[in-house]
């Protein structure tokens, strides 16, 4: 455990934004693109302390030049990005998205379009996005706030993202620039650091077991045998995160404690 | 000066022939040309492909059963995420749905725009888009990298609505918002383009409010221009107005039953537009009571 933290009542949702803000740590000079409320925070708190070079946006077409909290307007505006040239952007591979996921499987392919036959889905949801563009050409992640079955599953209904599986099947033009890096839930970090790239276990938010999340897995997930704890925040960084850029606990409705 | 584009919506909805292919700008519930699309449905056209980055422009029309197919990555109210016509409409396959990827969209309006017949993209590889649209094909690039990637067909439009801020009657069309979402390219994209705009002004004053990259939309790409004050409600159309959110929520209330929404369809939407503005005055009157 690092020096200086203060690991008394950290929330389940705080252990998530540090593990969302870990997925930016090394990002460098790009977009972080968070979408929920959670990986916005992260994103806000990797800026605001070990990924200073991240470009972050207001949610709608402009880029900000301070950190405000979440809800409020920024008061600097350091650039224009309107989704024409948002979705343009995404081409330059100079972004790191962290999506949602209504489905996600052991290769990492992801639904967010429709659950059921697409023809006449069961349940219609947003439609395939962006999806397909940002897998093919910038590092993706996902946030699940509530890991259970229904979301990790065998298969998915509708492949948006493309996993490893289905690009590699896609050839080379779809894994030139294809990274998916992370899957971070209210359970632990996934990621795909395995020989046949297949989702692993690679850390345990504090509280959680590896049995609950195998309970709450549809497949069979990579464990080592030794699993790592998500690290505690440091005392500034709970700071950051309460005082600064979640003051009125918005975290706490997407993750309740 | 002659070349008065300026025109009804009436008018403009009158040009317009079933089966016809309707592109609409705006993005989700953001700057939607609602007014046109409300006299769309106070017509009889009908059998439309609507393309769109849809919001509630497609869940007015889907609920109307208007659509015969719809060209969308999405539909979606924003502050609301699931628009509740369109995955009702989805759940009953009450339409033909293209289902393309953002980018992929944004690239087929370019390539109809620029009149090529498609453009390469790498978007859509390894995706099931290949899957539900078998009509697609791919290209490879004819140089030494021998890249295969997707061959995006261009979305030609028969017509395009859009709204914007101010637009002169000559179809110069001006957006003061901070995204000019893709309302030129709509424009570009089709034979026929119909702007609406919150006001109507001079030539000579478009440039008071705001500098000159702010004039999105060409008079050459235009056909009509229809003043439609607050004509995007109860999608935002900043900075004139924001999203009307608490209309937005009863709409999407009364969309996930048919016994509210028809009583929501007799009080809003049996009239003409100055009947549903003084219907929507009144329903805020209401709230505040």
């Amino acid at each position: 455990m690092s020096g200086g933290t203060a690991t008394t009542g950290v929330t389940r949702a705080e252990y998530c934004v540090v593990a969302c803000a870990e997925a930016w740590r090394h990002a460098g000079e790009v977009l972080a693109s968070p979408m929920g409320i959670v990986p916005t925070i992260g994103a806000r708190l990797a800026r605001l302390t070990f990924a200073p070079d991240l470009l972050l946006t207001d949610g709608e077409a402009l880029l900000i030049g301070d950190v405000p909290a979440v809800g409020e307007r920024a008061d600097v505006v350091e650039g224009w990005l309107p989704y024409r040239q948002h979705l343009a952007l995404v081409a330059t591979g100079r972004r790191h998205v962290m999506m949602g996921a209504a489905q996600i499987d052991r290769h990492g392919n992801q639904n967010i379009s429709c659950v059921g036959d697409w023809s006449r889905p069961t349940r219609q949801l947003l439609g395939v996005r962006g999806a397909p563009v940002n897998t093919l050409n910038n590092p993706t992640s996902y946030w699940v706030p509530r890991h259970s079955r229904r979301v990790f599953v065998e298969r998915v209904d509708m492949v948006c993202g493309a996993g490893f599986d289905r690009a590699a099947e896609a050839g080379p033009s779809a894994t030139r620039f294809h990274d998916v890096r992370e899957v971070i839930s209210d359970l632990g970090v996934f990621d795909f650091a395995t020989p046949d790239r297949t989702m692993r276990l690679r850390a345990l938010h504090p509280g959680v077991t590896a049995e609950q999340v195998a309970q709450a897995t549809s497949f069979a997930l990579t464990v080592p045998d030794e699993v790592p704890r998500t690290r505690e925040p440091t005392a500034a960084e709970l700071r950051l995160i309460r005082e600064v850029i979640d003051p009125k606990g918005a975290r706490d409705r997407e993750v309740p404690a | 000066m002659s070349r008065d584009k300026a025109m009804t919506a009436a008018e403009v909805v009158g040009r317009l022939r079933t089966g016809m292919t309707l592109g609409i700008g705006g993005w989700g519930s953001r700057r939607k040309p609602m007014a046109l699309v409300r006299a769309l449905l106070r017509s009889d056209v009908t059998d439309l492909t609507v393309v769109s980055y849809g919001g509630p422009d497609v869940g007015l029309l889907a609920a109307a059963g208007r659509i015969r197919t719809l060209v969308a990555p999405f539909a979606t109210l924003d502050s609301i995420a699931l628009e509740p016509h369109f995955t009702a409409a989805r759940q009953r396959a009450a339409f033909e749905l293209v289902e393309l990827d953002e980018a992929m969209f944004m690239w087929g309006l370019t390539a109809a725009a620029q009149r090529l017949p498609f453009l390469p993209v790498r978007a859509g590889l390894g995706s099931d888009v290949p899957r539900v649209n078998p009509r697609l094909r791919t290209v490879t690039s004819p140089y030494e990298d021998g890249e295969e990637l997707v061959a995006v067909p261009a979305l030609r439009l028969d017509a395009a609505f859009v709204h914007l801020n101010r637009a002169d009657l000559h179809g110069n069309a001006q957006y003061l918002g901070p995204d000019p979402y893709f309302d030129d390219l709509f424009c570009q994209a089709a034979d026929t383009a119909y702007v609406s705009c919150e006001r109507i002004v001079d030539t000579a004053d478009l440039l008071k409010a705001a500098g000159p990259q702010t004039l999105l939309v060409k008079r050459a790409f235009v056909t009509g221009v229809v003043q439609s004050p607050n004509g995007a409600h109860f999608t935002s159309c900043v900075p004139d107005h924001d999203r009307d959110e608490e209309f937005q929520r009863a709409y999407a209330r009364a969309a996930r039953d048919p016994e509210a929404w028809r009583a929501f369809t007799e009080r809003f939407l049996s009239g003409d537009e100055e009947a549903y503005q003084a219907a929507v005055t009144a329903f805020h009157e209401e709230r505040q009571r």
